[in-house]
Formats: C-alpha cells, structure tokens, sequence
C-alpha cells in the first residue's frame, strides 16, 4: 500500500486516538495518543494489509519545552513493503507507556535502552533492568536537564560498591 | 668409557668400600641416567616449542621468531626464563597442597615414559630400562597424566578451569580405551611386552612394518591410525584441545598457573607430544630400523633413524594442529566411543584371528603369545634392574 | 537441541537420583572469544547451558549525547567510532541523514565512489568475521590468512583517505577527496586477487568438515523469530528472509548496479557464514560495475592529483542549519541495518540522534537462542553474530 492508501486505511480504523497524520521523510506518519497506542500498535502488526511485523527502530526524543517525551516507532513491513512512523508522546513528568515487547521482540532491548537512557517507563515490560549503565546509577543521561557531576557521581559511586550495594 | 664405569669410578671416588660399592654405583648410575633423560626432554622440547613456532609460522603466512639470537633459535630459552622469572601466584581460594601438587603430578608421567623407550638399537645401550613390560607400564604411567589435571582444574577454586579439568578427564580416559586396545596388536604380532622385541619383530623393509604391513591389512594400518587419533586426543593436540581451549574456556585447567608452574605443564604438554611419537615410531614404524636392510641402521645410526621418524610425526601434529578446528565435548566423546572402540575391537580381533590361524610366520609368535597369556607381569630370571648395566658395558 | 528440562536439577536412574546445581559463570568480559567486552552471565548444567543475559555497557561512550552537543560537519568523526570494523558505513548513514534533512543531492561521481568505498568495506569487514569466527571455533589460520587480505584493502584506503581504521572519509554532500589516477586500476587488481583467496577460505573454514560438525544446526533462528527480533544483514538472510536495504529501500544507486541477495534457508551458524562467504563475492561484484562506471567520469588530472572537489562535493553551507525535521536513515552495514534517527531544531547541532546498531539488535536473539546448547556452542554462536562492541554499546 501506499501512503494515501494507508491514511485511508488508519482513518477508516480509528478516529478518536489518532493526534495527526502526515506525511514525513520516512512515509506516513501517525500520531496517537498514550490511551489507544497498544491497541493501534497490536492492530498495525495483526490487520492482514498492514502487517507491520519487523519493527526498524525505536527513538526516544526529549521535548523539554513541550515537557514531552516523545517515543518514535519506525515501522516496515516485510510482505507488504511499506513504511509507517508511529509517534507517541508522554509527559515528562511520568513517562508511562505500555511495552510493545510482546508484539515485536525487538522492542525488548530498544525500551530497555529508552528506559535505561531517557527514563521511560515501559508498562508490562518482560526485565526491565537499566542496559548500558551499572545497576544503582541515578538519572537518565539523555534527558536534555541531566547534568553530569563526575566528581559527586564517583564518590556516591565508590561509596555504594563499598556498601556492596552494588554488584 | 661406558657409563657403568664412570658411575664405579664414582662410587670409588666417594670412598665406598667393596661391599657396598656395588650397590652405590647402581644409585650413581640411576642418577646420572635420569639427568640424562631430564637433558634429554628439557633440549627435545626447546627443539619442538622453536620448530613448532616456525613451522605455524609458514602455515600462517607469518615468520615466527627471528630476533632472539640467529634466526630466532634462543627465543624459546628467552621464553622459558622469562617464565621462570615471573611470579608465582596462588588464588586465595585455591586449595595450596593441590595446587602445588598438581603440575608435578602432570609432569613426572611426561618424564617417567622416557624410561623405557628406546633411542635406539638397546644392544648399543641406548636405552634406561628396556622392560619386559614395556608396554603395560606405558600405559599405567600415562594414565596417571589425568590425575593431575583433574586436580589442576579443581585446585585452582576457577569455574573455567573446573570445567577445562573435567572436560580433560572425560576425553582422557575415553581415549585411553581404544589406545589401550590398539596397543594389543603390536603385542599380539610380537608375542611380547618388551618394546624393543617389539621393534625387532617387525621387518627389515619399510612395508614390513607394523603400520604397513601387508599380511595383516586393513587391520594393522587401522590400528596405526586410530593409535595416531588418540595420540592427538592424549596430548591435547588440535582438533581435541578441548581442555585448554582459548576461547571457550580461556585456558582451561592451567588458567590460574603462572611462572614456573605454567612452564612445567607447558614443558610436559610438548613432552608428551614427544613421547607419544616415540611410542608410535616403535610400536608401528619399525623404531630405530632403516627402511631398506641396505641402509645402516646399526650402533649410533639407529639414534639417527629414531629421532628421523619421531619428527616425522611430531610435524604431522604440527601440521594437523595449523590446519584443523576444534570440535565439540560431545563430537569428541563420540568419536571415541563409537567410532574409534569398535574400530579398535576390530583390529585387536582381526590381527588376533590371523595370528592363531596363520601356520608359517606367526608360529614363533603363537607360542610368545602363549607365554605371554600365562605370566604376563613376571620378570624374567636374567631381567633384574641389574641386567641393563651389562647390556651398557658393550657400548 | 535436547530436551534437557527434565534433567535439570537430578540425574540418576529409577529412584535414586543425586541432585546436582546449576552453576552461574560470568563469560568476559575479560574472554578471549567475545570480541571485546561484551559479559555473559551465563547458568551452566555442566556444559549445558540454562540461561544466558549479556551484561552490556562497558564499552559505552554515549555516542547518542555526543552528538547532540557538536555540529553536523563535527558529528562525521564521532560515526567512526561506532562501528569500527566499518567505519565507511557509518560515515555515509550519518552523512546520508544530514543530506536527507538538509535536502542535498550529491554529486554522481561521489554516490559511485561512496557505494565501492562501501562494498570494499564490506568485504574487509566479513573478512574480520572469518577470521575471528575461525578462532572462536578453534583454527587459528584462517585469521592470518583473512587479515593478510584485509591489509591489501587497507592500504588502499590509506591510499585515499590517510587513516587504517578512522578514515573520516565522508562528508556531508560528497566525500572529501576524488580517488588518486591510478587507484581503480589496483582495486581491479584486487578484486582478482581476493577470488582464488576466497575459495582457498571456503576450502579451509567454511566447507571444513570438523566445521561443518561444529555450525550445521547450532543456533537456529527460524524465519518468524529473525522478524520478530528485528534481525538483519546476514543473520535475517542466513534465516532465508531477502531483506538487504540495498533492495529493499534502494539508497544511492544501488538502484542501478546489478547483484545478488544472498539467502540461506538453514537458519543456523553455518548457513550464516556461508551468506557472508557469498557475499563477499557479490560485494567483488558490485565492485567491479562500479569500476567500470568510475572509468567514464572525469579524472583527476596530473597537476591535481586529488581532483577539482566539485566533482566528488555538492555545495554545502560550513555550518549547515536544516530545517525543523526528524528523519530515520538506514543502510546496510556488512553486519545488517544501521540507522540513525535524527531530529533537528533549526540550529546547527541535531537536537537528537539515535542510532540503531545493527550488532545490538541481532545480539538480542542471544538469550533466546543459547539455551540448550553447550558452553562450546555459545562461543560459536556469539562470534556468529559478528558484534562489534563499538556499536552495541555506543
């Protein structure tokens, strides 16, 4: 399918929870809201013309103005050949959003790397355990406000292995 | 001067009386002996450790040693005091009287097989102790090889190097099985436990050899190869290094080991290569025999035509060694139980049958057999310890 | 592989069992076989592997955060550091990005010469791949032989850019240099060296029989699982799937040169060497048609070695500004799909840049896939998905 014809599609589906539609650099893209994400992201890999079943990657981008997280989905389907952009924003403040790690299993490090770095919380995630940085350390380095203080940072650090806090 | 006469001029010079000289020379004799064959492996394997680097070196497309000494010859020595002159770690979990034990429990079998294999023609005295039961304690020594690994691997308090010791101590007794069997049909051929007999009753001409012998194929040339197959499989050649595998298990058992104590197992990692091929030169190439009856083999020729064929094996390991992969625990397990066991049956049965049903050449051998059946352990009245002084003498 | 459920935990016959413990090994991240610093902790029954999760993060250099504090042209010497087997690849998807965003076209010359630079990287990097996976499965030679070849083709990067392994090559709009006269002619020579090399490889590694023992049915992936997990590059075409960017989505001209997708149905370690065996040949291909299209375009005369720049270099602003926009460019890097999603806010730095490592995600089938073999199999299974910890933890 094409863009037109997707839009088409997504419009006839949903109507309420779908923020925007257009188009973009990478394809059509949707905007929707945290409340229908799952359902709209579970029908988007099950429809039989959609079939969205290889998710490319998973983003994270921090709108500290808007106090927004943004969480990106770029979509392919291997059958069909077609792109899609699937966007979802969450407040800063408590960034919440069911895991799609059930649907597309690559999901399963991409939202482990989105929590571990940006701080949002994917709901029903299988391990949601920090990716890159040591277990026991504070913030989420890619939020734009995050400020790095090395020399507190390696003295809470050392103080906490050697409370064996830390393995 | 023969060996015998300088351990006697010793036993004088120490100032032992006639009643006792006797005895003290036999003790001067048995030290200057083992020095010698200590020489003996320290040289054999600075000799293996530089060839084995070059020749892995052409294999690889690369140079191996060149700047320690001409053409890099005293870099093997350079490596070895370097590993002397390192520290001696011990974990502190490790379990200290294994741990100490355990690389000389792995070295002395390397060493102690040297005692009765021969350098060559034993009636120029180039051997220490040419048993009548050569074969069988061959076999009861290098068993005694895995004792020390497995203790290696536990003491060590590793993961890796408990799993490199078990792993080492399955693939060593599986093997040990269908070595132990292929063993047999020299024996069986000879009618003897005596490696030495066994050399001799092989023929003068190269095909007359055990390995290639005509009126025994497949079953003799069978043997020799899956001897060749479990030789690798016992020193931990490439493809069976399982137990040291550098990249699943780091080092395996000796991954804890450093200094001084690493340098023993490597030095009895390459003895055992040694020996293995010395062992095979006798039972299956004819030991120190030329392969044309014109060619001199006699006296201080058969030490030449020995050592000739021991490289030849030890660069058929290098070579196996640059050429093949490792494979797998159970890849492994398999191949000795299922295909080399049976394969070993067969050869021992086969070779068996032929001896007993054959009339002409093996009638000699039969009556050996016989023998052989009834006492096979006893030692003979003219076999005493003392018998290798006269055969000495004659040097 | 086995069904070692139901021995886990007691083994013996009839009645009388013994119980036996799992065992919790930590694999690296000082290990010889996992290609840098990637830990695994595994849980053994013996040699049967239980469980195993990767412990990532200790190469992690915040790439993503890097970037967003320099500027676009600025951006381009970060990208080599990512992958750093490739580092060609990840010049042009980060350039290619910042072209998207800005609108760019670039010069054809400069596609052409993008698209070899790459192809030859390409084989330099499945080389790497061989020869490491020959260590991991236990024959040293073939590394030697793999990296002799690969030195030819460093040096002839060398001979364009300066550098052996950060080359910095790329640019935003073209790449920096034309070739120097006479380059094409020692590609082509190469390119007839690497083939009979190629087989000589096949005969030694890939169609070994104790090779053969040690890949044929470890580690299988099966189609649906491979989409699912997002894999891609040679571990989704080892699965039987054709996807390679360069067909799917044609980026540059792959469009116009003629090659083959190379898949495999067995799914399992071997099936995914022999895809990058194979390709390293179409990649030789490829080479080669570009060559030829190299040959018709102007050359760098003799005063100029490096050429006019305006071939090989569209007209790019020195601190380019694009537009408010967010873009998602993928190529396919000899380890599968690399892309960076970038946003922009109208400065000249990106507001935010993310890349999707292609070894990570292929790495994440890992716990999925190694339980059930033997500690001996994950060796041969994590050196089969060709990671560079460089990008997996970025």
């Amino acid at each position: 399918m094409n863009d037109q014809e997707l839009e088409q599609k997504i419009k006839e589906n949903w109507g309420d929870g779908i923020v925007s539609l257009r188009p973009s650099l990478n394809g059509l893209e949707v905007r929707v809201t945290p409340n229908i994400f799952k359902e709209f992201a579970r029908w988007l890999a099950a429809d039989q013309e959609m079939e969205f079943n290889y998710l490319r990657c998973l983003s994270t981008v921090d709108w500290v103005q808007e106090q927004e997280i943004e969480v990106v989905y770029h979509l392919f389907s291997l059958r069909h050949r077609h792109h899609l952009v699937l966007k979802v924003r969450v407040p800063r403040k408590e960034p919440q959003l069911p895991t799609v790690s059930d649907i597309w299993a690559t999901a399963n490090w991409h939202e482990r790397e989105a929590y571990d770095l940006m701080g949002v919380f994917f709901v029903g995630h299988p391990d949601l355990r920090r990716l890159f940085l040591p277990p026991g350390f504070e913030g989420h380095p890619l939020r734009k406000d995050y400020i790095h203080d090395i020399e507190r940072f390696d003295d809470e650090f050392a103080e906490k292995i050697r409370r064996g806090e830390i393995q | 001067m023969t060996l015998t006469e300088i351990s006697r001029a010793i036993a004088r010079f120490l100032g032992f009386d006639p009643p006792t000289d006797q005895a003290a020379a036999q003790v001067i004799l048995a030290l200057i002996d083992a020095l010698l064959i200590f020489g003996f492996l320290m040289l054999g394997v600075l000799v293996l450790i530089y060839v084995f680097r070059k020749i892995v070196g052409f294999i690889q497309a690369r140079l191996g040693p060149r700047y320690t000494g001409p053409r890099g010859i005293l870099q093997t020595l350079a490596d070895a005091l370097k590993l002397l002159r390192k520290e001696d770690i011990i974990p502190r979990a490790a379990d200290r009287i294994a741990f100490n034990l355990a690389p000389l429990m792995v070295f002395l079998p390397a060493y102690l097989v040297y005692i009765v294999i021969p350098f060559g023609d034993p009636e120029t005295g180039l051997v220490v102790r040419d048993l009548n039961v050569g074969v069988l304690y061959l076999l009861s020594i290098s068993s005694v090889t895995v004792i020390g690994i497995v203790t290696a691997g536990w003491a060590s308090a590793n993961k890796w190097s408990l799993l490199g010791g078990m792993r080492s101590g399955a693939q060593l007794i599986s093997y040990e099985v269908p070595m132990t069997l292929v063993f047999a049909v020299p024996v069986l051929l000879a009618g003897s436990l005596r490696l030495s007999d066994i050399v001799r009753a092989q023929g003068e001409f190269f095909w007359q050899w055990n390995a290639f012998r005509l009126d025994f194929f497949p079953f003799t040339l069978l043997a020799f190869i899956t001897f060749l197959i479990c030789a690798l499989a016992e020193t931990n050649q490439t493809p069976f290094d399982l137990p040291e595998a550098e990249s699943e298990l780091v080092a395996g058992f000796h991954v804890e080991y450093s200094g001084f104590k690493f340098a023993i197992f490597f030095l009895a990692e390459f003895g055992n290569t040694i020996a293995i091929s010395a062992i095979a030169t006798h039972l299956f190439l004819g030991g120190w025999k030329a392969p044309f009856p014109f060619l001199p083999d006699s006296g201080f020729w058969s030490l030449g035509w020995f050592f000739f064929k021991v490289s030849l094996l030890v660069l058929l390991i290098i070579w196996i060694r640059g050429t093949l992969l490792r494979v797998r625990i159970d890849q492994v397990m398999e191949l000795g139980w299922k295909v080399l066991l049976p394969i070993g049956l067969i050869c021992v049965t086969g070779v068996g049958l032929l001896v007993s049903i054959r009339p002409s050449p093996t009638e000699q051998a039969k009556q050996k057999v016989a023998v052989v059946s009834e006492c096979p352990v006893s030692l003979q009245k003219d076999d005493g310890p003392f018998r290798w002084c006269r055969t000495h003498g004659r040097t | 592989m086995m069904d070692r459920e139901k021995l886990v935990g007691s083994v013996g016959v009839g009645e009388q069992t013994i119980r036996t413990e799992t065992m919790e090994v930590s694999m690296g991240p000082q290990h010889p076989s996992t290609h840098g610093v990637l830990r695994v902790v595994l849980k053994v029954d013996g040699e049967w592997i239980v469980e195993a999760d990767p412990d990532l993060g200790y190469l992690h250099r915040s790439f993503e955060k890097l970037g967003e504090l320099r500027t676009y042209p600025q951006g381009i010497f970060l990208t080599d550091r990512w992958d750093y087997v490739s580092a060609m690849n990840n010049n042009w998807v980060y350039c290619l990005a910042v072209e998207k965003l800005l609108g760019l076209q670039v010069p054809e010359k400069a596609e052409w010469i993008r698209v070899l630079i790459s192809e030859m990287q390409r084989i330099a990097s499945h080389l790497v791949f061989m020869g490491t996976y020959g260590l991991d499965v236990g024959a040293l030679t073939p590394f030697f032989y793999c990296f002799r070849e690969r030195e030819k083709i460093l040096d002839l990067f060398e001979e364009i850019c300066g550098a052996r392994l950060t080359y910095n090559f790329y640019r935003i709009g073209g790449v920096s240099r034309d070739v120097p006269r006479g380059w094409l002619d020692k590609v082509e020579a190469l390119c007839d060296y690497l083939i009979p090399r190629l087989d000589e490889l096949d005969d030694l590694l890939t169609n070994n029989k104790v090779f053969l023992a040690r890949t044929v049915g470890i580690g299988v992936i099966p189609p649906e699982m491979a989409i699912s997990y997002g894999l891609s590059g040679p571990m989704i075409r080892g699965s039987g799937i054709p996807y390679d960017l360069r067909k799917v989505a044609p980026y540059s001209v792959y469009d116009q040169i003629e090659f083959d997708v190379v898949t495999h149905d067995g799914g399992d370690c071997w099936s995914r060497t022999w895809v990058r065996s194979q390709e390293m040949r179409q990649s030789i291909r490829i080479v080669r048609q570009c060559i030829e299209k190299l040959r018709q375009m102007p050359e760098p005369t003799f005063d100029d070695p490096y050429g006019p720049s305006t071939h090989v270099m569209a007209k790019v602003p020195p601190k380019p500004k694009p537009k408010p926009n967010d873009v998602y460019v993928a190529i396919e890097s000899p380890r599968g799909e690399l892309g960076v999603y970038m946003v922009s806010d109208g400065s000249e730095k990106p507001y935010r840049m993310k890349i999707r490592g292609p070894a990570f995600v292929n790495l994440s089938v890992l716990p999925a896939i190694a339980p059930g073999h033997k500690v001996a199999d994950l060796v041969a299974i994590v050196g089969n998905v060709d990671i560079v910890m460089g990008e997996v933890d970025r």
